[in-house]
């Protein structure tokens, strides 16, 4: 017995290591879609619609690199990945690109082997309670229970801000976002914490979203982004640009509306052009086509477009910009120059 | 010297043997497909080092012993290790570990009693009882686990009033009434008055363990008498006197040391007294009744095997339909019910790793789940608690062989 439990662990991380090559793009491309893995449902970030289509504003950044290899933006295997099993499907090789509003840390970037290829929501942990409590301030959650995912880093957030201000709480460790949901809406915990966009996401989801508030304590600093295994230099500077081309496109004015008309023929803007594919050799430098930048932006709009409609001021989750607003209107999206 | 001149001679030993000797044949064969086993599992090894070494992965222990940073919810391995988020990852594990053991504990003794009675009822005459039985049996082992464990947890959670339902408004009322003013079922736990030991109440602890072993001690004497003269002392009710009577004595005489610790509704929870976390109970119940439900068919299997002479004997003799079960049907089909018991209280102990489905924390939710997510160590963790169950597993079988040994029947 001791040998088959042995030999069975051994295959099958056996297995998973071999499966992790190095030329990723060559896989994706002779595969014909890209495995993009994304929560298991969070209404506005990631979740399939009625008729089965995933949506959301992480989805959209797999669509915009799979517009930008294949020029299709439906080239995506979507993978529902967990808190826990995120990271070992992206380890394995299952998964090409991980965006599931992961909090870019230094021991995931560099213990964990994974490079982050950038920051697409720049969020922070915050808590949500039923109104009726009449709790104010995350400081008067004395004795409460709280509901958080676990393997996250929100979990370790939360023990160090109530130890800090000496504060007691009961954990009760679930797995995803809809299983905090029941059990928060059962009253199984009297707070729910995650990143206080989730929160607005999960909030819009339920029947009196007034009846729960957020308290306005944000205890952590989450920077969202997607990841890519570490070791494979090209396909992360590939995502990572088709990110910046996305952020770069709202500075530079470039929308899904006047994309075709730009993209005909060289404009007066050097940038845009070269953007767009219209000037020089951007694409060639990242193994792909000179319109992968116009693919990219086609499939969902750029940044500022799959922002407001996903999740928005004019959805019901209701997110303002804040520190999403591009730098040149006061906040933190700032684009490498495309040169 | 001259003797080895009778002996066949033993220097025309050809490597052809190996093969074509019965003597040797076996021998080979087993040596043969040994290495073969032991280069397949070098090669494995040899495998995984490698392809880890490519992704620059190196296995290491060194996490165990740095800070876990997280919680872990208030409970039996919490309470006794200490547990708090500065503590190491090896005492989340340990936690981990405890509340495995206790529940798995609990969960043998509760299957066990569930399933010698449904299994003596399994087969009574009555057929309303027989019929209700065997649909026990057949609804618990033909529905999978996970889901009654969850089923019962949906049950407890969704079905009981929050903590807050009874705080009393500001008229002094409160929704819900506790039971007894002293338990109180909730979405969360159940709240129950907790003992609080006072001065005296190490001396009280001496005198109702020792009074426990004048009860046991009783019971042997009593048997012994019986089989040797045949005389019956009355066995029931003499043991329990001996083994409450002097304690309850005692609480008085000594001022009554021990008081009970009553829960009070508090800002969000109940404080004070014991909580018995909802988690722990869907899962201690869940695992009972599914393994339960095997043993009950484990325990009328081994009744059925048991020759209808002996009853028809032990009838004969005069005695009762309860005797003739605890004397002599059931020592008997212990023989048979003991080894495949074995199997079942494995099963349980193994199936208690499904805690993570209701958050309960054992050693698959803190060591193989929370740790491992934080750390990012699947390899080291998996095999750590792969090395934990085997170890659990192959100390049950030891007991249980021991059991099965004193029970084996003494041929003459």
């Amino acid at each position: 017995m001791k040998k088959t439990i042995f030999l069975g662990t051994l295959t099958v991380a056996g297995l998973c290591a071999a499966a992790a090559s190095a030329a990723t793009l060559d896989d994706v491309k002779a595969r014909g879609n890209l495995n993009c893995g994304v929560t298991t449902g969070l209404t506005g970030f990631a979740a399939p619609d009625a008729n089965g289509v995933w949506e959301g504003f992480d989805v959209d950044v797999c669509r915009a690199v799979a517009a930008a290899i294949f020029g299709d933006e439906n080239a995506v295997e979507f993978v529902p990945t967990t808190g826990e099993t995120r990271f070992t499907a992206l380890s394995s090789g299952e998964i090409d690109l991980l965006a599931r509003n992961t909090t870019w840390t230094m021991s995931r970037d560099t213990d964990l082997k994974f490079d982050f290829i950038g920051v697409n929501y720049y969020d922070g942990q915050g808590f949500m309670v039923p109104r009726e409590l009449g709790v104010t301030s995350a400081k008067e959650l004395d004795g409460a229970t709280v509901c958080i995912q676990t393997g996250t880093t929100t979990e370790l957030n939360l023990a160090d801000y109530f130890r800090a201000n000496n504060i007691s709480y009961e954990p009760v460790p679930i797995q995803t976002n809809a299983e905090a949901q029941q059990q928060y809406l059962a009253g199984a915990c009297d707070v729910y914490t995650t990143d206080a966009s989730g929160l607005a996401a999960t909030r819009a989801t339920f029947e009196a979203p007034a009846d729960h508030v957020l308290l306005p304590e944000i205890i952590s600093k989450e920077p969202l982004g997607p990841l890519v295994r570490h070791g494979d230099n090209e396909w992360g500077d590939l995502t990572m640009w088709v990110l910046n081309a996305l952020i770069a496109a709202e500075e530079l004015g470039i929308t899904s509306a006047n994309i075709a008309d730009m993209s005909a023929a060289p404009t007066n803007n050097p940038e845009v052009n070269r953007i767009l594919g219209t000037e020089g050799e951007l694409g060639a430098m990242i193994g792909l086509e000179a319109d992968w930048a116009k693919n990219a932006i086609m499939a969902g709009g750029n940044y500022g477009e799959i922002f407001e409609r996903n999740i928005g001021e004019n959805t019901p989750i209701g997110l303002a910009r804040g520190l999403n607003a591009q730098w040149t209107d006061g906040g933190l999206l700032y684009a490498p120059p495309f040169r | 010297m001259s003797s080895m001149s009778e002996n066949p001679p033993r220097n025309s030993f050809h490597l052809s043997q190996l093969i074509y000797d019965t003597r040797y044949r076996s021998m080979t064969i087993q040596v043969v497909t040994l290495g073969l086993v032991c280069v397949g599992i070098w090669w494995l090894v040899d495998n995984l080092l490698a392809n880890l070494g490519e992704l620059g992965i190196e296995p290491s222990f060194s996490f165990l012993s740095s800070r876990a940073g997280y919680d872990i919810g208030s409970g039996f391995g919490t309470a006794l290790m200490g547990y708090t988020s500065a503590s190491s990852h090896l005492d989340a594990a340990f936690v981990g570990i405890l509340n495995t053991l206790l529940v798995a504990a609990l969960g043998i003794v509760l299957a066990t009693v569930i399933g010698v009675i449904a299994g003596v009822l399994r087969l009574s005459k009555n057929w309303l009882i027989s019929r209700l039985m065997a649909v026990y049996v057949e609804a618990f082992r033909n529905v999978p686990l996970l889901l009654w464990i969850v089923l019962i947890y949906a049950v407890l959670s969704e079905s009981m009033p929050v903590p807050r339902d009874y705080r009393p408004n500001a008229d002094g009322v409160a929704n819900v009434e506790m039971i007894f003013g002293a338990i109180a079922f909730t979405t969360r736990y159940v709240a129950i008055p907790g003992p609080v030991m006072g001065a005296g109440s190490g001396i009280l602890s001496i005198i109702f363990v020792l009074s426990i072993i004048g009860a046991v001690a009783y019971r042997r004497y009593a048997k012994k008498l019986l089989f040797d003269t045949g005389r019956l002392l009355p066995m029931v009710w003499p043991a329990i006197a001996i083994a409450f009577v002097p304690s309850i004595l005692f609480f008085f005489i000594l001022g009554r040391p021990v008081s009970l610790d009553y829960p009070v509704i508090g800002g969000f929870n109940f404080s004070g007294g014991i909580q018995i976390s909802n988690p722990l109970v869907a899962l201690w119940l869940a695992l009972s009744l599914y393994t339960g439900a095997f043993i009950t068919e484990i325990v009328r299997a081994g009744i059925l095997a048991v020759s209808k002479g002996q009853s028809e004997a032990s009838e004969a003799l005069g005695m009762r339909a309860n005797r003739t079960m605890s004397l002599v049907i059931l020592p008997q089909a212990m023989r048979v019910i003991i080894p495949p018991l074995t199997s079942q209280y494995l099963n349980l102990t193994k199936n208690s790793s499904l805690a993570i489905a209701v958050g309960y924390a054992d050693v698959r939710a803190t060591l193989g789940g929370i740790t491992l997510n934080q750390t990012g160590r699947a390899l080291e963790c998996m095999l750590l608690l792969g090395l934990f169950y085997l170890a659990l597993s192959l100390i049950i079988s030891f007991v249980m062989n021991i059991i099965n040994n004193s029970m084996k029947l003494e041929e003459r």
